[in-house]
């Protein structure tokens, strides 16, 4: 009998390095001789420069190089543009180093090679540029408009794309409508902030004429393709490794910062190896940044609470460049209508430019943007019309006889989002029940005599995951027994290594122990794409499981010859083939490696080994849902809140290990309660960051998370043979629009409406007092 | 800037480290590159994260917010010395259990804060398992199965206790 592994709550692989410190991170890498780089970043938001003055560095004992955008040649082109939408207008990439401009406050002007990395940052201060500062587009609104300082002098507009996707028929909508709800909703600008920064370190190899690079990517395969471009150097004379990496959350894919061309560079031209390891206060300037949107929807809307359609017009902040493209404006577009049959919708970006940092996917990459407009605007809708928000969505929800249900909307890798393998009014239910909701609601007139001011909040979500193109993973018995399993995608914290290996064990009939899973090294598995998006257990699941069937396929074959006896009456188990029901005729796996690469003949057209390599091409989106549901107590008199239940039915088709699903569904609703309630970037009007350290930006403790109740619906997923869809997002996409849909529910008899979040205290006071929040 | 170097003696971990060092140089650098415990991480280095939390003396500190000079004489614990080769300390062994960690990059700063709390407070209620996490970020858990894994490790210790 083989032992079921997959669904089974196994305790990580990876946890023993990583809890007795023993595990590899960036900056544990040391290279005997090993320099330590510093990154020179722009002061200002908007400046021209001509003279970089690296004099006095050089002349400080232990400086090894000052490297200026003069010094890269071709290696300064501009960066690739990762994705392109057929709205662009004005593509922009950023370079390694700025060629006489800079455009916001934490650009790369140079870079400093020392001893070390104190002497590093001293050489820092003794570089001298000529800047002369220009005035910046800063905000949003006003960047967008005709006549704002341009971010972009070659072009004539801050708009970088403008995109236009629309399904149904709108006009008829709101023709058709009884209500038409009008309003502005907007999602502030926040950072994935991971606890570990970004780092790189590389080596040159002067024999070789080779690099290796370890860097803090989500994408070393993708990495290494840019790279080698920019250094002009064959992708076979480079490796590029992720190691053990703190935290990703999609600021770790970009595809390239400029230190991933400026580390690798410097190593070469210095023949040392070289380090630079980001601090924190770099972090919020030089990585990417997520979430500002404003968006100015229409909803139409029949009397008795169906949606019609929605008319959304938003503007996107891109930051300075858009190396990324418009992604999370397309994820936020293709995400509006939710879970929910709404028969039009007709949204219009602008992607826009300003003198801030690039902005980039954080977890959910524009799906809890979109989220927050829908779900808010139900609430809204409801309240108008006198429904309870729980009935509005109960009326426009998707409903298992309707799907497969195509929302003609198109998602993330040009994929189409239909519905299907979910049961929305189910999760609605489950929600209500375990919320306690008719409670809640039954209490609240008594309690607000009392001044008490409880409300409950419901936000559902649909998750675009398991994104194209492929991933692959490669399976190799050795003879020794154990089962090598390599990928390209890297993990940083989901316990790949762990999930892996169980699906791996389990078709092989092998002790997981003996299972060795390599991940996130181009030097081990050179094909892939990265992991970002929800999509690891999806994509490089199924590969996983491919080449795993493959290999059982094989080792059958061989284990016939070598028993003499039909492979239907073959089974695996404990790391041999037998025979069913005479485990004592037996081959074990090590001796069908040994004799799939034989020391005398082998046969003609036959390959060697124990191996096979699949790769899971995915060409539809596997939708994961639910619904969050909060009940909160808003202290009226400070504006605090007392978050008093969460609860989260979440529905992740198959679950490969639930303990992880829970991590990964708990991890990100805390990130989703920080951008709803603690977490906001700001700057002032000359484009200067405010906001720079954790004294600044509130990143939740485990004082502001309160204890979360998952109720899990494993609706398996009709698209790939695990019936696996992805849990990285779910958590936190919809946390932003409960929270603060219970808020407002707390602060009805107030008026209340949320527009903007993060809702802190001050925003809360400002709702309950009428006034516009500060 | 060499004229200015001092001698730095410390204990890591019951092992003495002697080394010429700058002023400037902090706690958590010579622990990391000085004596080469690479465990002890810098999430922020400016004393919110916790990440770089180590024992000096028997309490929890932030090593990125002292000079590596500062600590001249002191006895000092790392997340390396919490397990006995292969035996996982109880702490640890929770966090494993309770899947208290997904990228563990803060993680043995949690658990050093952790150590002196629990000999403290042997039987901590789930608010004060929380307040003395508090000073300690995670970007991964959302807190709750670290929580989960401090009641796991309290027992764990408690059934230890003589």
């Amino acid at each position: 009998m083989t032992t079921r592994l997959i669904g089974a709550p196994v305790a990580r692989r990876e946890d023993a390095r990583l809890l007795t410190g023993r595990a590899r991170f960036i900056d544990d890498i040391a290279l005997p001789g090993m320099l330590h780089a510093a990154v020179l970043r722009s002061p200002h938001a908007k400046a021209r420069f001509t003279r970089v003055d690296a004099g006095a560095a050089l002349a400080l004992p232990g400086v090894h190089a000052v490297l200026t955008h003069e010094d890269l040649g071709p290696a300064n082109a501009p960066m690739p543009l990762l994705n392109d939408n057929p709205g662009f207008i004005h593509p922009r990439m950023h370079r390694a180093l700025a060629p006489g401009q800079v455009r916001f406050v934490g650009e790369a002007v140079a870079l400093v090679v020392a001893d070390s990395r104190y002497l590093a940052e001293d050489a820092l201060d003794l570089i001298e540029v000529d800047y002369a500062p220009e005035t910046p587009a800063v905000d949003l609104v006003a960047a967008a408009e005709e006549g704002a300082p341009l971010v972009h002098d070659d072009t004539d507009s801050n708009v970088a794309c403008r995109t236009v996707d629309a399904s149904g028929d709108i006009e008829r909508a709101f023709a058709e409508a009884d209500f038409v709800l009008r309003e502005e909703l907007r999602p502030e600008r926040g950072a994935a902030q991971p606890m570990e920064a970004r780092g790189v370190v590389a080596r040159y190899d002067q024999s070789l004429a080779s690099l290796t690079v370890w860097d803090t990517t989500q994408a070393p395969v993708s990495a290494r393709g840019v790279i080698a471009d920019k250094l002009g150097m064959p992708e076979a004379a480079l490796t590029v490794i992720a190691p053990d990496v703190g935290g990703g959350f999609g600021v770790k894919i970009m595809l390239v910062y400029a230190e991933e061309v400026l580390v690798p560079f410097a190593a070469r031209l210095l023949g040392r190896p070289v380090k630079w390891i980001e601090d924190r206060r770099e972090h919020f300037v030089g990585s990417n940044h997520e979430r500002l949107m404003v968006h100015r929807i229409e909803v139409a809307a029949t009397g008795d609470g169906r949606i019609l359609g929605i008319r959304d017009r938003f503007l996107y902040d891109s930051g300075a460049y858009c190396p990324y493209g418009p992604i999370n404006a397309e994820c936020a577009q293709a995400i509006l209508p939710g879970p929910y049959m709404i028969p039009a919708v007709h949204s219009e970006f602008l992607a826009v430019y300003t003198n801030t940092p690039i902005v980039s996917p954080y977890r959910g990459a524009g799906q809890p943007h979109g989220n927050f407009v829908t779900e808010m605007a139900m609430n809204h809708v409801a309240r108008a019309l006198g429904l309870d928000a729980a009935e509005i969505r109960r009326r426009n929800l998707v409903r298992p006889e309707d799907c497969p249900w195509d929302t003609e909307r198109i998602f993330q890798g040009n994929t189409p989002f239909i519905h299907r393998d979910s049961d929305y009014p189910a999760q609605l239910e489950t929600a209500l029940e375990a919320l306690d909701y008719a409670g809640v609601r039954r209490g609240q007139p008594a309690e607000r005599e009392q001044g008490i001011h409880r409300g409950a909040g419901l936000a559902f979500f649909v998750e675009g995951t398991g994104i194209p193109p492929y991933e692959g993973v490669e399976v190799r018995v050795e003879p020794t027994g154990h089962v090598h399993v390599a990928t390209g995608y890297p993990s940083q914290g989901q316990g790949h290594h762990t999930t892996l290996a169980q699906i791996v064990a389990e078709t092989l009939g092998v002790a997981p122990e003996m299972v060795v899973v390599e991940s996130g090294r181009s030097d081990r598995f050179a094909w892939g794409v990265g992991t970002f998006a929800s999509r690891a257990a999806v994509v490089g699941g199924n590969a996983a499981l491919g080449a795993a069937n493959a290999v059982r396929a094989r080792a059958l074959e061989l284990a016939s010859e070598e028993l003499e006896a039909a492979a239907e009456d073959l089974e695996m188990a404990n790391g041999a083939v037998h025979v069913k029901g005479a485990p004592q005729m037996a081959v074990t796996l090590a001796a069908l490696a040994q004799a799939a690469n034989p020391i005398n003949t082998l046969a003609a057209g036959s390959e060697p080994g124990l191996r096979a390599a699949d790769y899971f091409r995915s060409s539809d989106v596997a939708i994961a849902s639910g619904v969050h549901g909060a009940v909160v107590v808003v202290d009226a008199a400070t504006g605090m809140v007392e978050i008093e239940r969460y609860v989260v039915v979440h529905d992740c088709g198959v679950m490969i290990n639930p303990t992880i699903v829970d991590g990964q569904i708990l991890g990100g609703t805390a990130q989703g309660i920080g951008g709803a309630f603690y977490e906001k970037l700001r700057f002032d009007e000359a484009g200067q960051p405010l906001v720079t350290t954790f004294m600044d930006y509130l990143i939740p403790t485990a004082m502001e998370i309160p204890p979360i109740e998952i109720h899990h619906m494993e609706s398996r997923c009709s698209l790939n043979p695990l019936g696996v869809k992805g849990v990285g997002e779910g958590g936190v996409i919809p946390a932003a629009a409960a929270f603060c849909g219970a808020v407002e529910d707390a602060l009805a008899p107030f008026g209340a409406r949320v527009r903007a979040h993060p809702l802190d205290p001050p925003a809360i006071l400002a709702m309950i007092e009428g006034r516009t929040a500060p | 800037m060499d004229a200015a170097r001092r001698t730095v003696r410390v204990t890591v971990n019951g092992e003495s480290h002697e080394k010429e060092v700058e002023p400037r140089l902090l706690l958590s650098d010579f622990i990391r590159h000085e004596a080469g415990l690479t465990g002890t991480h810098v999430g922020c280095e400016h004393g919110v994260c916790g990440a770089c939390t180590v024992l000096l003396e028997g309490a929890p500190v932030r090593s990125c917010l002292m000079f590596a000079v500062q600590a001249e004489g002191a006895s000092i614990e790392t997340v390396e010395s919490l397990a006995d080769g292969d035996a996982l300390h109880p702490l640890q062994e929770a966090f494993r259990r309770e899947h208290g960690l997904q990228c563990g990059y803060c993680t043995p700063g949690i658990l050093m804060t952790l150590k002196p709390f629990l000999a403290a407070n042997p039987e901590p209620t789930e608010a004060e398992i929380r307040q003395a996490l508090s000073g300690n970020l995670c970007r991964c858990t959302g807190y709750q199965q670290i929580v989960a894994a401090v009641r796991r490790a309290a027992a764990m210790l408690r059934a230890e206790a003589p």
